[in-house]
């Protein structure tokens, strides 16, 4: 037994039966770290006293019979979550020294649960990019081969669960960020409707979009994260006031009675060949296990989906980051006695390419005499993507589609050509466009790299999703294989 | 004649109509912040303190909505005979200011709470209809304090207690035609936000401000000259003296034949006059977009009906009331309900149970007089409210000094200089009079006694007065008035010393 290799739903047990300590679960997680950190590079901050603390507590906690499964489990979270007393620096120089004053409520419920913290994923900065090359620090590296990225933006949440390093991850997903990365690391990331996990203490991103969600090591792992996280918050206006159920409920193998559409448009021009047929493969499998699958259906505005993203998310985002300004906290420019100057270099040097050039599109779309033609015609485009879904969930209980168009890229391949970056987004934005949960799971892989299949559901159809995904998982080893680092 | 003659002297005969346009903004009266929990009621509150994560603009925070606040604004804008919106958001205004703290202010740009109202003023006995244009909710920001280093340099402060506080803006149409116009709309429309309750409406303090757009149009033409915003009025009478060098300043400008600018100008309370600040056509672009961190609001047609039906009595229905309940003038109503607590005063001493010892017929004329003569010069003087003077004489003692005057206890010159000390004091009616011997003689004995020593004293009067010389009567009362210091009933003398001299 590898104990840092174990999920979550083994290691509870363990626990419970008191054959492991929740020291011993920490201590083995902290030695990988230290193991494989050098070359993977996937944490910003590692909190080892912290988690030591909260890991005795844990058994304390245990040895009283307070069994939550979550207690005593090492996690890692993505570091553009609030964590009192902890940095949360976003992987901007903006924030490098930022020390929230206060608790994200996912942070909040995670340590009511007896939760481990061991420390901060590294991220593209601000959540804005698909490699987590645009991180001001460091860029991570994918353990399935270390040239390659690990997707993006929640890319050091998927590496440290790939190379064992944490039992599960948080991650946040406004495009793709927590599925693109789990589809590149083989790891199970599950993206929520929105409304279902609240986002206060999320640095925010694209507010109509973000959502935080787990990265775990397989689906029933998935299922209890997302127990602890989901539900209504007052302090979050846009969650959903509705009860959640027990997701770990829904886990059976069995498909049988369940539709599930293949909309063609996600099969872009540019699909690496592999990936095709991994995917063909996938939905055979689901057919097989008692599931009806229609492979032609079509959602035709899916094309205008990255355009209508890209005008939303950097106007929101332009709004979301004025608040960098030097004055309050994080990086200031203090070498000059103009206020305005101050206020413009601080955002020069605080903030890295790819995030000022999302606020130049953002405050170029939302400009007096562009609103209409941008900001505008991409709402009324996001309303028929929404429209378009609606009506195929009319028909169909899921819909399943490649994570990515390709298998994780070089290291540097992309990071000049943004277009080329944001394309590989194609299959994951929508989602976000329409709200929508979707979960990405390990379905192959291609010369040893990674492929995931992303199976999309109904607002707060997370069961369905779910359920689908651990059929199909309890039918292959994909998510067994380890990356050999 | 030269025609360029002519043209000046049809330029000098040219005559100008002011147009204005009032925008206020009105802090709410809520417990808490718009968006936080943090307690809104920070003016006495060292910096600072009254600060939270939310109105801080962390990373990572939400707003909730003060569902109070909404329902102030909508209490307003129903007072206002505003149309409710069924629909209604929030938006993000962006620019960025330090006082700012998110570098966004959460307001509202197309769906506005209220809009198309009116409400009515009066201006030399006439009514007019003053159009709102709309009424919406935002959040205040925070307080700069500027200050200089002993060595010249100059740094800012920024106090973050006042950002977040619910803020409701009400834009008036152009519809004000003078300073005085304008100043009777600010009164009228603070008024009503006192009679709500949703706003003290102090100017002073900054909690009700006032920004003016100011231009001037020859008459008959229906195109205004450049529009001109003026800021920085602090109190209702700077709101009036600015409009007035305002619109005096674009008169003579216009007749000078100079071009007048689209601008901002900031009135200078000191020098008396407006400056330029900066020039609107490179004003902001605040790009404007639907917060997505709250979701719209639909108004129940239930609900806001509801807030309708428990809206309290407004300014009008009140002086209409006083005028049928108390048979006061029209003109005093209005002069007493213009401000709630002078009304609620009022109100007040007519309750008491003293006030039943007033003449039935006069007795609450009686009440206005005295509280629009000596109570609001007492008031003037020494700079306070109503509700400053309530603090020292309670509605219970004027009416008790009332009745003193009323039932002729005391002269009415006596009553006023005991209502300044009781003011200056804190003592009752009855006690100062008794301290300083000031209780009328109503004893006919005592008068009577007087009355005689006055004819005795006075022969040459008393025949003057016996030959028909009625003047002399005053002479005569005057000396009794003297001899008793004053105290004598007035009305007793002159009775008595009429028949005394008829008697012969």
């Amino acid at each position: 037994m590898i104990i840092n290799q174990l999920t979550i739903h083994e290691a509870h047990r363990l626990l419970e039966t008191r054959q492991l300590s929740s020291v011993e679960l920490t201590k083995a997680c902290l030695e990988r770290i230290n193991q494989t950190e050098p070359r993977v590079r996937a944490l910003v901050v590692i909190t080892e006293e912290l988690a030591l603390r909260q890991a005795q507590k844990a058994d304390q906690l245990i040895a009283e019979g307070d069994t939550h499964p979550l207690t005593g489990i090492p996690v890692i979270i993505k570091d553009n979550m609030c964590t009192k007393g902890i940095p949360t620096t976003c992987s901007s120089r903006m924030l490098e020294n930022f020390v929230p004053p206060y608790d994200a409520t996912v942070v909040e419920k995670l340590n009511g649960c007896g939760a481990v913290i061991m420390g901060k994923a590294n991220m593209d900065e601000f959540a804005m990019g698909s490699s987590t090359e645009h991180s001001a620090f460091f860029p991570t590296h994918n353990p399935w081969d270390l040239t390659r990225v690990p997707g993006g933006s929640s890319g050091g949440s998927a590496v440290a669960v790939a190379a064992g390093e944490t039992i599960y991850a948080l991650g946040s997903d406004t495009g793709g960020s927590i599925r693109q990365p789990a589809g590149f690391c083989s790891v199970t990331g599950l993206k929520p409707t929105y409304g279902r996990v609240s986002r206060y203490g999320l640095v925010a991103f694209a507010s109509s979009l973000d959502q935080i969600g787990p990265l775990t090591k397989d689906v029933a792992d998935c299922a209890i994260v997302l127990n602890a996280i989901a539900g209504y918050d007052s302090r979050d206006s846009t969650s959903v006031p509705e009860q959640t159920p027990d997701y770990t409920q829904c886990l059976t193998a069995d498909l049988n009675g369940l539709s599930i559409g293949v909309p063609k448009e996600y099969f872009v021009e540019g699909m690496q060949a592999e990936v095709e047929t991994a995917m063909r493969a996938a939905i055979n499998k689901l057919e097989e296990l008692g599931a009806r699958v229609e492979w032609e259906v079509s959602l035709p505005h899916t094309p205008y989906a990255l355009a209508a993203y890209y005008i939303i998310a950097p106007s929101e985002a332009m709004a979301n980051l004025a608040r960098y300004d030097g004055v309050k906290y994080g990086f200031s420019y203090t070498d000059t006695d103009s206020m305005w100057e101050a206020l413009e270099k601080t955002r020069q040097f605080g903030f890295g390419d790819e995030v000022k050039r999302r606020i130049m599109l953002g405050t170029y779309a939302l400009s007096a005499g562009y609103y209409d033609a941008w900001y505008l015609k991409a709402q009324k485009v996001r309303t028929l993507i929404r429209q378009e879904f609606d009506q195929a969930f009319e028909k169909y209980d899921a819909l399943v589609t490649p994570t990515s168009p390709t298998v994780p890229f070089k290291i540097g391949e992309k990071v000049d050509d943004p277009l080329q970056m944001y394309l590989s987004d194609v299959c994951t934005l929508p989602i976000n466009i329409a709200g929508l949960p979707a979960i990405s799971i390990p379905a192959g892989f291609a010369d040893g790299l990674p492929i995931g299949m992303q199976i999309i559901g109904k607002p707060f159809g997370e069961e369905t999703i779910l359920k689908i995904a651990y059929a199909y998982e309890q039918a292959t080893e994909w998510h067994k294989r380890r990356a050999g680092i | 004649m030269s025609v360029i003659t002519i043209i000046a002297i049809l330029k000098c005969a040219m005559d100008y109509e002011t147009i204005i346009g009032l925008e206020v903004h009105a802090q709410l009266l809520t417990k808490s912040k718009m968006f936080c929990r943090c307690s809104a009621d920070y003016a006495s509150a060292p910096p600072n303190t009254h600060v939270c994560p939310v109105c801080l603009g962390m990373p990572g925070v939400l707003p909730t909505i003060n569902q109070q606040a909404v329902e102030y604004t909508v209490m307003t804008a129903l007072a206002l005979n505003c149309t409710i919106s069924d629909y209604t958001k929030f938006d993000r205004k962006n620019y960025p200011y330090p006082d700012l703290m998110k570098g966004y202010q959460i307001s509202q740009y197309d769906a506005p709470f209220g809009h198309h109202g009116w409400l009515t003023i009066e201006v030399d006995g006439e009514k007019r209809r003053v159009g709102i244009t709309r009424v919406h909710l935002e959040e205040d920001v925070a307080k700069l304090i500027h200050r200089t280093f002993p060595g010249g340099e100059s740094y800012s402060l920024v106090d973050v207690n006042r950002a977040g506080v619910p803020l409701m803006e009400i834009v008036g149409e152009p519809d004000l035609r003078s300073p005085e116009e304008a100043r009777q709309y600010l009164i009228k429309l603070r008024s009503i936000l006192q009679y709500l309750v949703v706003s003290t409406g102090n100017m002073e303090e900054g909690s009700f401000r006032c920004d003016a757009n100011i231009s001037i149009r020859p008459e008959n033409s229906p195109d205004s000259l450049a529009k001109v915003e003026v800021k920085n009025m602090n109190s209702f009478k700077a709101v009036y003296r600015a409009l007035e060098y305002e619109a005096e300043r674009q008169r003579k400008t216009a007749v000078e034949g100079k071009k007048l600018f689209q601008e901002t100008r900031g009135w200078v309370e000191e020098r008396g006059i407006t400056v330029a600040q900066r020039s609107k056509e490179y004003a902001h672009d605040y790009r404007y977009f639907p917060e997505p961190d709250l979701a719209p609001l639909v108004l129940n047609r239930e609900w806001v009906e509801e807030i309708r039906s428990k809206l309290p009595e407004l300014p009008e229905a009140r002086r209409n009331r006083f005028v049928a309940e108390y048979n006061l003038p029209f003109y005093d109503a209005n002069l007493l309900v213009s401000s709630k607590a002078m009304a609620d005063y009022f109100e007040d001493c007519v309750k008491t149970e003293e006030y039943r010892k007033l003449p039935q017929d006069r007795g609450a004329k009686e009440v206005s007089n005295w509280l629009l003569g000596e109570v609001s010069r007492i008031m003037n003087a020494n700079n306070i409210e109503i509700d400053g003077f309530r603090a020292r004489i309670s509605p219970e003692w004027l009416v008790e000094l009332l009745v003193l005057d009323s039932q002729g206890d005391v002269s009415t010159a006596t009553a006023k200089s005991a209502l300044e000390e009781m003011f200056a004091t804190g003592k009752q009616a009855a006690d100062i009079i008794a301290q300083r011997g000031l209780s009328q003689i109503s004893d006919t004995e005592v008068i009577e006694r007087e009355v005689m020593a006055a004819i005795r004293n006075n022969a040459q009067a008393v025949a003057d007065y016996r030959a028909g010389k009625k003047q002399s009567l005053k002479f005569l009362v005057g000396q009794v008035m003297r001899a008793t210091r004053g105290r004598a009933n007035p009305r007793l003398v002159n009775e008595l010393l009429e028949k005394k001299l008829e008697e012969g």
